[in-house]
Formats: C-alpha cells, structure tokens, sequence
C-alpha cells in the first residue's frame, strides 16, 4: 500500500468573478521511503499541493473534489483540531524561507523540545537531550552551546538546516518540502540537499520535494510530477522524464533550461506564458504553445496515460 | 580611429567600494568606538571589450551588484577608476552624449517599472529626457520600434505594466534599455525572478539585441549555466575579489581557482541524475569581518599557513588570470 495516496485532487478559489480552479484532478501516490519531486513554473498548483496535502490550504482556497489518504486513512476532510497533531507529527514541513518558519523569539531549542514534547510526549531533560542530538546530526557545529541560541544568530544556510531538525524531530513518516533552498547560495544549496537526502533515507522518511530547479530534482528524487496549469502534465522515474520526456511541455522545459556542460548557441524556448487561471483554453491546457498540438486536443482534455516509460497527459500517446 | 576599436568600451581599473556600516553618532561616541566600514568591493580590475559579454558570477554579498552599479556611475568607486569609450566615467556621466550610450536592466521587473505609468510613457522616457526625439508622432513611431524589437506588439504601450506577466515586463525594460540608442548595458540578474521557459526567452532575445545592435553587456548573475551561455569573458567574485578572470570557455573547460571549481561541482547536473555530490562545508563569510590572507581559505581544500596569512595577488595562469597561491605554487590537488 502506498505511503500517501492523492486522488483526482480539484482545489478551488471563489473570487467575485467566479470559481478559479487551481488544481484540477491531480492523482498521484508515494511509496515509503520514496522521494517524489514536484516542479513546474510559478502558478503551476505545486505549492498548493503541498500546501492541500498538509491541511494549510490559505482560505477561501478549499478542496472541492478528491481524496487525499495517508497510510490508508483519509485526512483531506479530518476536523482542524485532528489535522494541528497530525501536521508535525506525521507529516513535516520544510518552507523556502527559514526566517518564517523559526520563531524569532524562542531558541532554537526550544522549538525543537516544544515540538517534540507536544508530539511524542518526551521529558524535559529527554526532549532537550534529544534536542541536542538533533542539531548534531544536522551538522550544526557546537550543537550543546548553539541550542540556546536564537534564530537571528544562525545565517541562512544554518536556519534551513535547524528548520530540516524541526520538521523531522517528531519522525515523521512524510515531509513536505517546499523549494527548500531556493534562497540559499548555490554552494549551500548542495550542503542542504544531501543532508535532506541522508537523513531522510536513514528514518526512512517519504519526501514530496516541490522546486521549480529541475537540476535540483534530477539529483535528489526517485520520481517526479511535471505540473502545468493545475494538472501533472507528466510523471514517471526522474532519469526517464529528463532523458526521454514524453510531454511536449517537458521536453521543451527541459530545453530552456541552459546547462553548465555545454554551451549551445540558441535555447530551445516555448513561446508564450503558462496561461491565466481565468484563461485556461478547452482541451489541453498546453495547446496554444504546444508545437505538436492536433485537433483533438483543442476539443478534449487529456488525463494521465503511458507513454514510454512514463505517464504523460497527451493526446499523442493515445493509441487508437 | 583603428585605436578606438582596440580600446575596451569599459575599463575598471583597482576598483573598490566601502559602505559605512557604523551605528549612529550618539551609539558611537556612548561606547567609545571608531566608524565601521564594509568593504564591498576590493581592488577589482576588469575590461569589456566593445561587442561581447563580461559576466561576473558569484554567491550573495560578492560584490557583484555593487560592481554593476559603480559601472553606469550609481555609486562612485571609493578607490580605482571606471572609464568608458576612453573617458573617465564621471566625465562620460556629465556628457548626455556619451551618458546616453549605456543603460542598465534591473532584476526584478515588477519593481522596476513605475506602475502609474503607461508602457509607452515608460519607454519613451529616455527617449525624452535625452531630447533624442521630440514630435509626438516620431517618439510613438520608435517606441512601436523599440516594442517589436522586444517581441511585443505596438498597442502594448497602450497598457500598464500590471496587465503583463513577468517575462513580458521585463521585455518592457528592454525596449526601456534600449531606446536611448545605448551600445552598452548593465544587466543585474536579468533573469532570475522568471520562470525557465521564459528565462530561455528573454537570454534569448538577449543574445539576438546583442548581435543585431553590436551591443556590449555586462552580465551579472549567480547562475552559472545561464553565464555560460551568455558570455564570452567571465569573473569569477568571492567576497569582493575577483578570484578567476579569463575567457568563459577556457574557465569552464579548466577551473583553476577553488572556488570556480567548487561552485563548479556544486551545481546539480541535469545530464548526469542522482549524482551524489561532494559539498563543500562552510558559508560565505560576512564581508564585514572577511578572513585574513585569502578569503577563501576557511573553506579551501587546498589552504596552507601562507593562504591563511597573505592575500593572493592576481596571477596569469595562462591566459586566465588567478588569484590563488595554491595555483600559482602548483598545489592544486588537495
């Protein structure tokens, strides 16, 4: 049975002009221990997956449709007070920016024995213990003196990994991260991934790692979701999306993206801009800038189908 | 006037730059302490020959944007000297002649444009306060030119910059950029808050300005993919210095410096998944207490007791310049 299990997902806001979809039937499952990348571009819905699957979901954004289950039980539709001891507990959180997610008035310390305490209802002496123990292995360097200190005495680097000891403390069985180091410098950058990839594979902690840096996926993930326009537009195993894509839109993400290896004179680019959630044309979501785009896709919508070694949403890989 | 084609359009020569950093008068004076100065930039000297790309990259609090700003005369150099076609800048910045030639485009192109102002209005500014042009009719005629050079469509000016994504604005501060019929410009992190399809646009458009204009860039970023893609000279800037300065193929060919090479290795490689990566340890250090010796050295593989007590002079390893005694003492494998 699979860890986390996302069912035709549907996420939609109200406004005064009527009802955005944001996330339109957006199914996917994670096994334990596995590390699911989610990427796409800004307004994608991969934040609001995340932020679906953990109950965070900004108001009146609201879950219309779908089902979401954790080892087997639903949580889409779970009472507030049920969902606060399930976040933290068996579900972690890691945000872009770690200023936000620390306390700026509580050592560090503290918001790890707090968490703790509340979850896995430790000692005193136990939690601080363990506290200690915690920011050790982060690679935090002379945890024992460091776990009085307070956020604004950590630089960024430092910050993300005391938040990677809070969002695994109370152990977990699924972390949401969510662009993880996209404000930190690129050499710290590298610190942060392989210390989230050690320790999620030493407690056997299922990742959903949501980034729109395809390098950054390429090297930490299992899997990966492409999402476009609210829907996956791709997923399957990273080194075939990003060898043999099988969405146009991948491939032409793929293309944009320049590399250090070689120099190339043009990038390949995809005209255009993802569209407005007011805007989404019928049938594929892709069609205006999609180069291989044929009438069926204008009339129909595609859902997720094999395609090589992935599963794509493209009328091209019908068969019949 | 062969001369002038030799000459680089943009010469920086042992360039610095402090900011005061100290607390207010009545702090200092209450705890009997001196003024406090951050070093942002320290003795830097480069050269932008006319018609190519020099990009300086480097991780936040390099210096780079300071440099960027010190190059179209934003911030005065507190030491060193920044000419342009052959003239001191301060000199160049008082001709509107010469003032007119270079432009600069700006990371994020959501605070970059005045929101109460019509794209035309936007684009037509340079345009006016240089008096290029004055009859109304002409000044819309190269603003429509300048539009579809970017890829936008002449009743676009019409709009205001809300009604257009971030690509497209920053299409807007290209057509801005160039209406002042600049043949040198200033681009701090052009791309960095676009998605990647629409990164992939706008260097490429970048690219295609810059062969149909014989413009000259200085290309400022942290990416260092998008660097190599641009450029054909590059810096390479730790805390103030340029560690590495040389032709981009043969840096990227060839690392030389340390760090070159571990931001090099740092970079997750798209070709090459689930590589597993060898990080190296430590954060850039505050520019307001930098390391002695070399500013590199807490973090360098290669550090010995000299590295850690004298500060590497820039260095010609062959065509690449290199500040690093490692380099130059033929220490290179750790």
């Amino acid at each position: 049975m699979a860890l986390l299990n996302v069912e035709d997902l549907h996420v939609e806001f109200p406004t005064r002009r009527g009802v955005l979809r944001a996330l339109d039937g957006v199914s996917f499952a994670i096994d334990a221990g596995e590390v699911l990348g989610v990427v796409g571009e800004s307004g994608a819905g991969k934040s609001l997956t995340g932020a679906a699957i953990i109950g965070l979901l900004e108001p009146p954004g609201r879950i219309t449709a779908g089902r979401i289950s954790l080892e087997g039980e639903r949580i889409d539709n779970l009472p507030v007070e049920r969902m606060r001891r399930l976040r933290g507990r068996r579900i972690g959180a890691i945000f872009q920016d770690p200023l936000t997610t620390l306390n700026p008035l509580y050592t560090v310390g503290r918001q790890l024995t707090e968490t703790m305490q509340t979850h896995l209802g430790l000692s005193d002496a136990e939690a601080r213990k363990r506290a200690v123990g915690w920011l050790e292995e982060v690679g935090i360097p002379a945890a024992a003196r460091r776990v009085d200190g307070y956020p604004h005495e950590f630089s960024g680097g430092m910050r993300q990994r005391v938040v990677i000891a809070l969002a695994l403390c109370a152990e977990p069985r699924l972390v949401i991260a969510d662009e993880p180091t996209t404000a930190l410098d690129v050499s710290v950058q590298a610190q942060i991934i392989t210390l989230l990839k050690r320790l999620t594979r030493e407690h056997g902690t299922s990742v959903i790692l949501i980034t729109h840096d395809m390098g950054v996926i390429a090297e930490t993930a299992d899997r990966v979701a492409v999402m476009y326009a609210g829907r996956i537009a791709e997923i399957g195993p990273v080194a075939e999306v990003v060898r043999q894509p099988a969405h146009p839109y991948t491939s032409g993400l793929m293309g944009s993206i320049p590399t250090v290896a070689h120099k190339v004179e043009r990038l390949r680019q995809i005209d255009g801009a993802m569209p407005r959630l007011n805007a989404i044309p019928p049938g594929c979501a892709f069609n205006p800038r999609c180069p291989d785009a044929i009438a069926r896709c204008h009339a129909e919508r595609p859902d997720l189908m094999a395609a090589g070694a992935t599963r794509a949403s493209c009328w091209v890989h019908a068969h019949g | 006037m062969d001369d002038a084609q030799d000459l680089p359009l943009l010469d920086a020569v042992g360039l610095t730059r402090d900011f005061d950093v100290s607390r207010p008068w009545l702090q200092r004076t209450l705890a009997r302490e001196g003024r406090a100065f951050l070093r942002a930039v320290d003795d830097v000297s480069f050269a932008v020959a006319s018609g190519t790309t020099l990009s300086l990259v480097g991780e936040s609090g390099c210096g780079k944007s300071t440099i960027a700003r010190m190059a179209v005369g934003l911030y005065a150099p507190t030491q060193g000297v920044i000419s342009f076609a052959g003239q001191s800048l301060s000199v160049a910045r008082a001709q509107p002649a010469l003032r007119r030639r270079m432009n600069m485009i700006f990371q994020d192109p959501y605070a970059s444009l005045n929101p109460r102002w019509r794209v035309r209005d936007i684009v037509a500014e340079p345009i006016r306060a240089f008096g290029i042009m004055t009859g109304a009719a002409d000044i819309n005629d190269r603003v429509a030119e300048l539009l579809a050079q970017v890829g936008l469509a002449a009743a676009d000016g019409e709009k205001y910059p809300h009604e257009f994504s971030g690509g497209q604005r920053q299409r807007i501060s290209i057509a801005r950029a160039l209406s002042s019929a600049p043949d040198f410009l200033v681009c701090d992190e052009p791309t960095s808050a676009l998605d990647v399809s629409v990164q992939a646009q706008i260097l490429n458009l970048m690219k295609e300005l810059q062969q149909r204009l014989g413009l000259t860039y200085l290309f400022i970023s942290h990416n260092l993919a998008v660097v190599r893609h641009m450029s054909d000279r590059l810096g390479v800037m730790y805390l103030g210095r340029i560690v590495e300065l040389g032709p981009a193929e043969e840096i990227f060919a060839a690392p030389r410096h340390p760090y070159t090479r571990m931001l090099l290795d740092a970079i997750p490689d798209l070709d090459n998944p689930g590589r597993a990566r060898t990080p190296v340890g430590g954060d850039v250090p505050s520019p307001i207490d930098p390391p002695p010796g070399c500013t590199f050295h807490p973090r360098c593989p290669l550090a010995n007791a000299r590295c850690r007590t004298e500060r590497p002079a820039v260095w010609d390893a062959g065509g690449v310049d290199v500040a690093c005694h490692a380099v130059q003492e033929g220490r290179t494998t750790a």
